[in-house]
């Protein structure tokens, strides 16, 4: 249980006095206790941050390490690895490496704005269920309730159905879908923060919801709110990945790790592992992100497990 | 059970032997001890009282009696010589086969510790069988002997309901039944009547003391209330920081303290000027109702509060003082009748209110951890309310925060900190400095000193009455505690089941006679007396069930 | 009892009642369909009259709540409608596929659920010791690959080197048991191994959040037995956690079914689901939707209705 009456972290003293961004002064604290913890971090929490880092990188300057253009056909349809075409080329002639990092930009970037976008409902929603109660507390979490009862994917699946297949679609479902459970969260951490004493006296003082939120509530929920933004991410990305596995995330000709697996698979039968490189790039990713959400967990619940 | 060996035997009169015991627990930092070299002797049938506030490492010693250390804890040093066996260098197994049956524990929370998924006597029976002591059939009769022994209602029955279909007090016997299934040597007793109310901690003491007394079983007593303990040790060890301050036999530790903070701990609280102000009403409450929905816990409800003087409102868990607390705020809107301030009448609910009057009514919470946001720093937790109410900022509002913390007796140093880096004294001052931030007229206490150790609690009381006195500040003052309320009030108020069942100036009110609940709540308060527990034992006819 | 009973009944009445919003979501989010099933089948070069005549065929000329009405009434009576896609009755193609992702999930199951217990319980015991930090960084892992790439891993290993199992489980209805059981037996190990990575996890907090209680303290001052203080306190405690973290989880890879059956082109709901949703086939993938959703919402109300049953402060009020 976390007890949002403690600091996850004994905040150090900071150093300069700013009386006029208090909020910012908490955070720079926090941030401070974090890059302290950060030295002390298990090899696999540096593992997920040099992962997340490389892949990052890539995304980025895609255009400048990918030797070809992405969905240019360059070659004859599945060459074998060469010097030309460092891990073959795929079912249409385009080279394997060019798009492999392509995805990176297009299956992650898209993975993390719609994490994004959850969290911007989600947490909101969850955020002002909490503080308001009553009857719209109630009627968010029942909508929550029964949104939640038809399994993700296949909600998914159906929505996807009815409104296509398109880019802008595929983030806004999700997105709605997976706020859900930012919601859940949100509002729970919220509720453990609402019922605290220094909320009520706020109130007491006669504060407005915005300063409720904003000051008392959201800077004490901070911690498990990143911690779930991980897993978040992780979720929606194995999720589109599954969903462009299954050819109905996102469409051809755009660069994406799930439909390359998808559409090169037949390979695998032959032996061949470049296949499974996609696959094993979204694994990698997400073993990175889990890895540091782990560390992050442990080190914010204050469970240190004795041995 | 078992048969209790000749205690003629002088060499089996010691029961327990602690020889320079050190226990470590861990921090942030690395392993630190928290028992630093302790020394414990205790004979057959002796009751040994520790004493001590928090941090006293009390507990962690009662613990080690039972070979055991805390996860997060280790006994790093010295022996504890148990029937000839150091507890410190026995096996897990050798251990297991010792407690229960030769050293049993009391725990502070018998509702925690009951396991919730078994029946109360199902637990009893599994102390007395798990060793073969006796079978499951003796081991029923045994326990309603003993449930009757310690007068708990319904004995033959009441070990077949789980632990959560019965009350706190009768939880806490049937606990101290369960120690006693095997017939131990020795009992180690940690803070059993600490979350009880005053009516209910007696009949627990009570059996307790009859229970120990009739098996001349040894028992070492941890508490933090000298009046519990006196009635219930032979002998008393005062610790302080995992450190011995002062040893002796109960009755010349009461009287004759050595040791200064002995002195401090036995001193009754701060004195108040007698004499009370007949002042404007600043607070009128008239037959006040409120209700948490459909249950109906304030009943017509009167009183009022003189300016800058302090009404006390006393009473038991469910006693609705706290209620009344909430409904004075516009936290909770009444159901009926009215509550003036300054003349004027209160809207029932917050929203309703002007923020003049949020201004001049302010709350000070029980618990200082959860009243201050843990992300916030003092400049920002003080500031706040100066610019809210006052529109203070920049230069002015420093100056004003800084004047703030020297009335709480705390320096400006301190606007650079974060609760978590105070003490839990230091955060309560904190928290009278920002009910001070907004110049309120009225301040609502509610139990702000019971979550805090006794000497600190002592240090917040004369804060409170010195700025009453500086600034003329009216405190209603919500307590369980009658020591705090003879130390503080002006006016007493006696609460029951959410009605006012006496009310006066405190001259009047302990002063007998009293009302029958008054009576009862004024002869339960312990007194350093250690004959207090046998005399009121014997005053009362039958004794109240819980 | 009588107490219990209306808890039960209460829960029961409610997953009923969220199974039919269930079915009220599925059936209005169709017909939010942008144009209409007819023109989308027909496309849109179709004539007019065709379209109308193609609209009245199917039903779509009658008002919103009289196409619902007959559609849940269709349901309940066991008629899903027809396929867009052949014509064929949907429940005469989901019989023989209901049973094979039923037997699937069911052999993933049996393997899952007491493996991940077991594992669960003896990382919780022996927290801290390097069986539990090794197990917790490869579950952690494991939990990150998705399902297809453990699958292909499996396929690339036990059937493409190995050879020990097929790479595509081409279940037919004469198959016998054993030979279901070779065929199924990847997607099966895919799935446990999916599954099983979460569960432990959970089954490890559990237990673990309730080793952490003081009446298991109380349990170790009284002398009780490792066994005693695992079987008799801490098991019954942990009982309503562990419930629900298995129906989690079964919930789950009913799920997790629909990756692994394309994979291995397993003959069963999920593949149908995938085709369908390709061909923009609606009834169908409503039926699908509303089995799957069915199963997940039943598979919760079970948990609840036993964490009541094991829940003494519900079973004996004061």
């Amino acid at each position: 249980m976390s007890d949002p009456s403690r600091p996850y972290e004994a905040a150090s003293p900071p150093d300069s006095g700013n009386a006029g961004q208090p909020a910012a002064g908490g955070l720079r604290a926090a941030a401070g206790a974090f890059a302290k913890s950060l030295g002390a971090a298990p090899w696999s929490a540096w593992f997920g941050l040099a992962v997340i880092a490389v892949y990052v990188i890539v995304a980025v300057f895609a255009p400048l390490i990918a030797p070809y253009g992405e969905s240019e056909v360059v070659g004859a349809q599945f060459s074998p690895w060469s010097n030309a075409f460092p891990l073959g080329t795929d079912n249409l002639g385009r080279d394997t490496f060019t798009r492999l990092i392509y995805g990176a930009r297009n299956t992650v970037g898209i993975a993390f704005v719609t994490t994004c976008l959850a969290f911007i409902i989600g947490g909101g929603a969850g955020l002002l269920a909490a503080t308001v109660g009553r009857w719209l507390d109630q009627f968010l979490a029942r909508a929550v309730d029964v949104l939640m009862a038809i399994p993700q994917l296949i909600f998914a699946m159906l929505l996807l159905t009815i409104f296509g297949t398109s880019v802008p679609t595929l983030i806004v479902i999700i997105a709605v879908l997976d706020s859900t459970r930012v919601f859940r969260l949100a509002r729970a951490a919220g509720m453990n923060v609402v019922v605290m004493d220094f909320v009520e006296v706020a109130r007491l003082r006669g504060e407005g919801l915005g300063w409720v939120v904003r000051r008392e509530i959201l800077p004490n929920i901070l911690p498990p709110l990143i911690a779930e933004f991980g897993m978040r991410f992780c979720f929606v990305f194995l999720l589109i990945s599954s969903l462009s596995f299954l050819g109905i995330g996102i469409q051809p000709p755009t660069a994406d790790w799930g439909s390359m697996v998808r559409d090169n698979a037949i390979l695998i039968t032959y032996g061949d592992i470049t296949p499974l490189l996609p696959a094993a790039a979204i694994a990698l990713l997400t073993v990175g992100v889990n890895f540091v959400v782990d560390w992050f967990l442990h080190e914010t619940s204050g469970l240190h497990d004795e041995s | 059970m078992m048969n209790r060996e000749n205690m003629s035997d002088p060499r089996d009169d010691v029961v327990l032997e602690m020889r320079g015991l050190r226990i470590e627990g861990q921090n942030d930092a690395g392993w630190v001890e928290i028992v630093k070299g302790i020394d414990l002797t205790l004979k057959r049938g002796e009751v040994l009282g520790l004493i001590g506030e928090s941090g006293a490492g009390k507990s962690t010693i009662g613990l080690a009696a039972l070979g055991y250390a805390r996860p997060g804890c280790r006994i790093s040093g010295g022996v504890s010589l148990f029937d000839g066996a150091d507890l410190n260098v026995l096996s897990e197994d050798e251990l297991r086969r010792l407690r229960g049956v030769r050293i049993a524990y009391v725990a502070q929370s018998a509702a925690a510790s009951f396991n919730p998924a078994h029946r109360i006597i199902d637990q009893f029976v599994e102390v007395a069988t798990l060793h073969g002591a006796c079978d499951a059939a003796t081991a029923r009769q045994e326990a309603v002997a003993l449930y009757r022994k310690l007068r708990l209602p319904d004995p033959e029955t009441i070990g077949d309901r789980f632990p959560h279909q019965v009350s706190g007090g009768q939880l806490q016997r049937a606990m101290v039944a369960m120690a006693m299934a095997c017939r131990p040597d020795l009992i180690v007793f940690d803070e059993p009547t600490t979350a009880l109310d005053v009516t209910t901690q007696i009949e627990v003491l009570a059996a307790i003391k009859d229970v120990v007394r009739d098996f001349n079983t040894a028992a070492i007593y941890i508490t933090h209330d000298l009046a519990v303990v006196a009635q219930l040790a032979d002998r008393i060890m005062v610790l302080r920081y995992g450190e011995l301050v002062e040893e002796g036999e109960t009755r010349r530790v009461l009287e004759r303290p050595n040791a200064a903070y002995t002195r401090e701990l036995l001193a009754s609280g701060a004195a108040r000027r007698v004499g009370s102000h007949v002042g404007r009403a600043i607070l009128e409450i008239g037959d006040v109702s409120a209700a948490y929905g459909a249950s109906k816990v304030l009943h017509d409800v009167s009183l009022s509060v003189a300016e800058g003087t302090t009404v006390a409102i006393v009473g038991e868990s469910g006693s609705g003082k706290s209620t009344l607390a909430r409904v004075v705020t516009g936290l909770l809107p009444c159901t009926g009748g009215t509550v003036r301030f300054d003349g004027e009448e209160l809207k029932p609910t917050l929203r309703e209110r002007s923020s003049v009057l949020r201004r001049r009514i302010q709350l000070v919470h029980q618990t200082p951890d959860t009243s201050l946001n843990p992300r916030q720093r003092v400049d920002e937790i003080l500031g706040r309310p100066l610019t809210f109410f006052h529109g203070m900022t920049g230069a002015a509002r420093k100056e004003r925060m800084v004047e703030l913390l020297d009335q709480i007796e705390l320096g400006e140093a301190f606007l650079q900190r974060y609760p978590g880096e105070l003490s839990g004294g230091q955060k309560q001052r904190l928290c009278i400095a920002r009910a001070l931030a907004a110049e309120p007229d009225l301040i609502i206490c509610d139990e702000v000193t019971s979550a805090l150790d006794q000497l600190v609690a002592r240090g917040i009381l004369k804060l409170l009455m010195r700025l009453q006195e500086e600034l003329r500040v009216s405190y209603l003052f919500i307590t369980h505690d009658i020591a705090t309320v003879r130390a503080i009030a002006d006016e007493v108020v006696v609460m029951h089941q959410g009605r006012v069942v006496e009310q006066g100036p405190k001259e009047e009110i302990f002063v007998p006679p009293h009302h029958a609940y008054t009576e009862l709540l004024l002869a339960s308060v312990p007194q350093m007396d250690p004959d207090w527990l046998d005399t009121i034992r014997q005053t009362r006819m039958a004794p109240a069930q819980s | 009892m009588g107490n219990i009973l209306t808890l039960v009944l209460k829960r029961l009445a409610l997953g009923v009642f969220v199974l039919w919003i269930v079915s009220l979501i599925i059936f209005l989010g169709v017909s939010m369909l942008p144009g209409d099933v007819a023109t989308e089948i027909l496309g849109r070069s179709a004539l007019p009259e065709t379209v109308a005549a193609f609209r009245r065929e199917l039903g779509l000329d009658l008002p919103l709540h009289v196409r619902y009405l007959d559609w849940l009434s269709g349901l309940l009576s066991g008629d899903l409608g027809n396929s867009l896609a052949n014509g064929r009755a949907i429940s005469e193609l989901m019989g023989e596929r209901l049973g094979n992702t039923v037997f699937l999930a069911a052999v993933a199951a049996c393997v899952a659920v007491p493996v991940s217990l077991m594992l669960g319980l003896l990382t919780a015991l022996y927290r801290g010791s390097l069986f539990d930090r090794l197990t917790n960084l490869v579950t952690l892992t494991w939990m990150s690959f998705p399902e297809f790439f453990v699958a292909y891993i499996l396929i690339m290993f036990l059937s493409v080197q190995l050879g020990w199992f097929p790479s595509l489980s081409t279940m037919r209805p004469g198959n016998g048991f054993g030979e279901a059981l070779h065929l199924a037996a990847l997607p099966a190990l895919t799935l446990t191994l999916v599954v099983a990575a979460h569960m432990m996890r959970m089954t490890r907090a559990a237990i673990i959040s309730v080793l952490a209680s003081p009446y298991i303290e109380m349990a170790r001052l009284k002398g009780a037995t490792r066994y005693s203080l695992i079987v008799r306190h801490a098991l019954p405690n942990a009982l309503a956690p562990i419930i629900n973290v298995v129906a989690v989880d079964l919930a789950y890879l009913i799920v997790g079914v629909v990756v692994v059956e394309v994979v291995f082109v397993y003959p069963g709901l999920g593949q149908l689901m995938v085709d369908s949703v390709q061909r923009r086939d609606v009834p169908v993938v409503q039926a699908c939707s509303l089995i799957f959703a069915a199963t997940y919402v039943m598979l919760n109300l079970i948990a609840d209705i036993l964490s009541i049953l094991t829940n003494p402060r519900l079973l004996y009020p004061r």
